[in-house]
């Protein structure tokens, strides 16, 4: 096990280092001078266009660029945005925020999903499938900021159940509602992959043996049927974090969570292309780490599959 | 009839064996499933019934609905698309189709228990053999955790798999063929039932494992003085182990036997059919006979005798009257006690 | 190595629902002993009987059917200007629900234009949008995922690599930051954009069933019969391994709808001149405690063409299914 992490660790250095590669690429080589840009619509001053130029880097050439920073990033300096504060500082502030949107979310994932999809699957093809099937469906065909406006307007504007916009991001209520959207399209994925495995499982052979054996339904649904199709699930939900994070940048948009979202969106803005490189570096990092992660309760829950 | 639910199972089968009563009896059972081509008619009218210490081989090709009579006993079929238009099961003279759900569940594993074809998808493949095994007396004995393993190991002994001890907690993938197979006897074998289902037991294995297997399964049987209802496709296997034979075809019997006789005198052309052929060694170099044509489709099941498109005695009675399984007697009409046959001709058959 | 082989799971939303998805082998009659006689029955064959019989399949079909002529001839469905609205007249004016096909029949926007007037003709962009980088993305991606799938050995190893580092990108976020190089968004802009960073999806999914198809004993036996790769390939493992690529392209559709929407919404994706429902659904947000009908119909319509296609690839992936009947 542990020579396998430690494999696995050392085939994300070249992924890590393509993706961010990739990124910086993004950034840097596509159309568009951030500087210039800061002026907008005015004649920007060639002189001082150049010293910020220099000031952040940008007239070296791109693999030098790409290296410095590169450098920069293993003693965990991520560079300076354009008003000069430090990037990381910027981060520190808005990742618990996401971290904690993304907990609520992943909560409510993990238990409404796994819950409507049990309850479907063992209902197969009757009318309570057809309804989680259906509702489902809606739910996925709801873009996230439809879903977000949606929910607004009718929990927080109308019914005033929950508040609109979030203060105070340690304040798990008013966490809800955007954990809730946050949380909605990946719930409906979980639960109808939790049906599809629930009902595909039932039909196994150890689920007849199980039955055989006269245990008790509970029983048999609880452990043996359970057991079996987590496996698939808890891959989708390590594999859905990429979803996660671009939903947030949606749904902190949406109820003001001062969060990684709305730093990244603001950098979008602004073309600052050092929090963009940092913001997106760590959110791949976060991906791998926790790929990796699932692959390893894989393992756990699933003894045919051993790592040597 | 609650009264020996409740008494232990050795004064029971003592009990029984004096009064008579089969252990089981399937009596005029049908079972059909119903797809989207239309209803499929597994079983058509089988009766049988085991008595406690006897082996009966229940013979046929697939989809003759020897299976599908097994899980019905069982109480495993699925329902739907599976359906029991008519039918009683009787485990010591109670219909068990008639059943609470409970007290069902409760007869299943403790006093009925069955051995799959395929242990490798018939054990759970992320749950260790040992937790399968103590899961019998953790539900049915209610015995901890820590007792039941040990009854696991004990189990394991028993049907000697090596090391037991070392293996408990391994899983059904890290054991070979022959060894999952014995796990699947210990579990059925966990709560010392009265009856055992095996479903074409040794199939799935090496013929040197076969023999092995069915060895420890007789061997347990004796042992236990079990019934045990054989479900099998192979003549080979049934010839030391049977009592009696039940030959199935579209969901009917056609042709009951004690087991030496059956090989020595056949009643029904079908079984005749199986018997010509199996390779023998004496006949080395002739064409191997084989039953023309192809197992009826249980949709659309021949009318008369099912077998007629594939009989070589058939004439025009077969296709349109219903043979009845009937006793078999003697040229000079002495009984032979336990035979039956399904076939208009079964006299030419026999005797001709 | 148990990252790339168990492949089919991704990042966005797309792909996850690939993972149910089997590629399909065999066929299993439920009836025992039914399959010996009567008509024989194949995979497409049998998909087409269930789909015929699914009531979800023909609400998505229609559904298609219509919003492929609104995409086609939006003059057709309405004669009013969507572009040009009337302030003094119609400033949030609200919906006129009995006046069908009208152009207030869904009221007028802040800028007074008529909401049913650009509900229909914003239909284009997202049509041609989804149909675009699916388009790209299953020619792109299909291929070199099956290069990897065929070849294996160090093709397959650069290939997946390219994957993987794509992979690792998150598909909004990736999105959003290739867009946002650009000042002039054209809808061609925005399909290069999403097909970009989508291709991976089908890439994948394409390399594990030709994996799959590849090792089937008919693939063995022709090869041993003498039969070229191009044959093989193209004969052979292709058509096998068509279905779970077909199910995933139509479940994408509907999500790169979804997307460019999601995009355009933000101020990333599509811009005006060009009409979106994102753009109009983002220019609604502010109105939306007094006026919910400005929001209400385009994200309607967005979330009604999402469904369709998402539906469609379900009821198909489920028909192709023979593990789920």
């Amino acid at each position: 096990m542990g020579r396998y992490v430690a494999r696995r660790l050392l085939q994300m250095i070249p992924v890590f280092i393509g993706t961010t590669l990739l990124i910086f690429l993004m950034v840097h080589v596509l159309p568009g001078d951030p500087i210039r840009a800061m002026w907008g619509e005015k004649a920007a001053d060639p002189a001082q266009v150049a010293s910020l130029r220099h000031e952040f880097g940008l007239d070296q050439s791109l693999p030098k660029q790409y290296l410095d920073y590169m450098v920069d990033l293993f003693q965990g300096n991520f560079g300076k945005t354009f008003g000069g504060r430090p990037v990381s500082e910027e981060m520190s502030m808005a990742f618990p925020v996401t971290l904690r949107l993304a907990a609520v979310a992943l909560t409510i994932e993990i238990i409404v999903g796994i819950g409507l999809g049990a309850w479907a699957g063992l209902r197969a093809g009757r009318a309570a499938d057809t309804g989680v099937l259906i509702f489902t469906l809606i739910v996925i065909s709801m873009p996230v900021f439809v879903l977000g406006y949606l929910a607004r307007f009718i929990f927080a504007d109308e019914l005033g159940w929950l508040p609109p916009n979030v203060q105070d991001s340690m304040n798990l209520q008013q966490l809800l509602l955007p954990g809730f959207v946050l949380a909605m399209l990946s719930m409906a994925y979980v639960a109808r992959l939790t049906r599809t495995t629930f009902a595909e499982n039932l039909r196994a052979d150890y689920m007849r043996t199980a039955l055989a054996k006269g245990l008790p339904r509970r029983r048999i649904v609880g452990v043996h049927l359970l057991r079996n199709s987590l496996i698939p699930v808890v891959t989708f939900l390590g594999t859905d974090v990429g979803a996660l994070v671009g939903g947030a940048v949606v749904t902190e948009g949406i109820f003001n969570v001062q969060g990684v979202g709305n730093l990244l969106f603001k950098a979008l803005g602004q073309r600052e292309g050092t929090t963009i490189v940092g913001v997106v570096t760590i959110f791949v990092l976060v991906i791998l780490l926790i790929n990796l992660l699932v692959d390893l309760l894989y393992a756990v829950l699933d003894p045919r599959i051993r790592y040597a | 009839m609650t009264t020996i639910e409740k008494t232990t199972s050795a004064t029971a089968r003592v009990g029984e064996d004096d009064d008579g009563t089969p252990l089981l009896e399937v009596r005029d059972l049908h079972v059909e499933f119903h797809t989207r081509d239309g209803v499929a008619k597994a079983v058509n009218g089988v009766n049988y019934s085991v008595r406690a210490g006897e082996t009966l081989a229940v013979l046929g090709e697939s989809g003759s609905g020897k299976s599908v009579t097994a899980q019905a006993i069982m109480g495993i079929l699925d329902m739907p698309p599976g359906k029991i238009p008519q039918g009683q099961i009787l485990f010591r003279g109670e219909d068990m189709l008639t059943m609470a759900g409970e007290e069902r569940r409760k007869i299943r594993g403790r006093k009925i228990a069955m051995i799959f074809q395929d242990a490798l998808s018939a054990l759970n493949p992320v749950l260790s053999v040992g937790y399968q095994l103590g899961e019998m007396f953790r539900v049915h004995q209610g015995l901890s955790k820590k007792e039941a393993k040990a009854k696991a190991i004990e189990l394991m002994d028993r049907v000697r798999i090596p090391a037991a001890k070392e293996r408990v907690s391994d899983y059904p993938h890290q054991f070979s063929g022959g060894m999952r197979q014995r796990i699947m006897i210990a579990m059925a074998m966990a709560l010392e039932p009265d009856l055992i289902i095996a479903d074409e037991p040794t199939t799935a294995l090496d013929v040197t494992v076969q023999a092995q297997v069915m060895d420890l399964l007789a061997e347990l049987q004796r042992e236990y003085h079990m019934g045990l209802i054989l479900i099998t496709h192979d003549l080979g296997v049934v010839a030391d182990v049977a009592d009696k034979i039940a030959v199935m075809y579209a969901g009917r019997i056609v042709e009951t036997a004690p087991v030496h006789e059956l090989y020595k005198r056949p009643a029904h052309p079908y079984t005749r059919g199986l018997l010509d052929s199996i390779p023998r060694l004496d006949r080395k170099g002739q064409e191997l006979y084989a039953i023309k044509g192809l197992p009826p489709n249980l949709l659309k099941i021949p009318t008369g005798c099912a077998f007629n498109p594939r009989c070589p005695k058939a004439e025009d009675i077969c296709r349109t009257d219903v043979p009845a399984l009937v006793p078999v007697t003697e040229q000079d009409g002495t009984e032979l006690p336990g035979r039956g046959s399904a076939c208009h001709f079964w006299k030419e058959t026999l005797h001709g | 190595m148990p990252d790339m082989t168990k492949s089919q799971s991704g990042g966005t939303a797309v792909d996850t629902a690939v993972d149910a998805v089997a590629p399909p082998t065999a066929v299993d009659t439920a009836a025992p002993g039914a399959a010996s006689q009567g008509k024989p029955r194949s995979l497409w064959g049998d998909a087409w009987f269930e789909l015929r019989h699914r009531p979800l399949f023909w609400v998505s079909a229609v559904l298609l059917v219509l919003l492929l002529a609104v995409a086609a001839f939006p003059g057709m469905f309405t004669s009013a200007d969507p572009r040009n609205g009337d302030l003094t007249n119609h400033f949030l004016t609200k919906p006129e629900l009995t006046h069908f096909f009208q152009a207030d029949w869904f009221g007028y926007d802040g800028q007074g234009r008529s909401i049913y007037a650009r509900v229909i003709y914003g239909t284009r962009a997202s049509i041609m949008v989804g149909v675009g980088v699916t388009a790209v993305v299953t020619l792109f991606g299909g291929l070199l995922g099956m290069a990897a799938g065929y070849f294996g050995g160090w093709i397959d190893s650069i290939i997946s690599r390219i994957v993987d580092i794509f992979f690792g990108l998150p598909f909004l976020l990736g999105s959003m930051v290739v867009l946002n190089a650009f000042t002039e968004r054209k809808v061609y802009v925005v399909i290069a954009a999403l097909a970009f960073l989508g291709w991976t999806t089908i890439a994948r999914v394409m390399r594990s069933s030709v994996i799959t198809a590849k090792q089937a004993d008919y693939v063995t036996a022709a090869r041993a019969l003498g039969a070229g790769t191009g044959r093989i390939l193209f004969r052979h493992v292709l058509p096998n391994a068509l279905a779970p690529t077909i199910v995933v392209a139509t479940i994408s559709l509907g999500a790169y709808i979804s997307a460019e929407a999601t995009l355009s919404f933000l101020g990333l994706g599509l811009a005006d001149p060009t009409i979106s429902w994102g753009i109009d659904i983002s220019d609604a947000k502010d109105a939306i405690r007094d006026n919910p009908h400005v929001m209400l119909f385009p994200a309607g319509m967005l979330s009604l063409t999402v469904f369709a296609f998402i539906t469609l690839g379900d009821a198909v992936r489920d028909a192709l299914d023979p593990k789920l009947r």
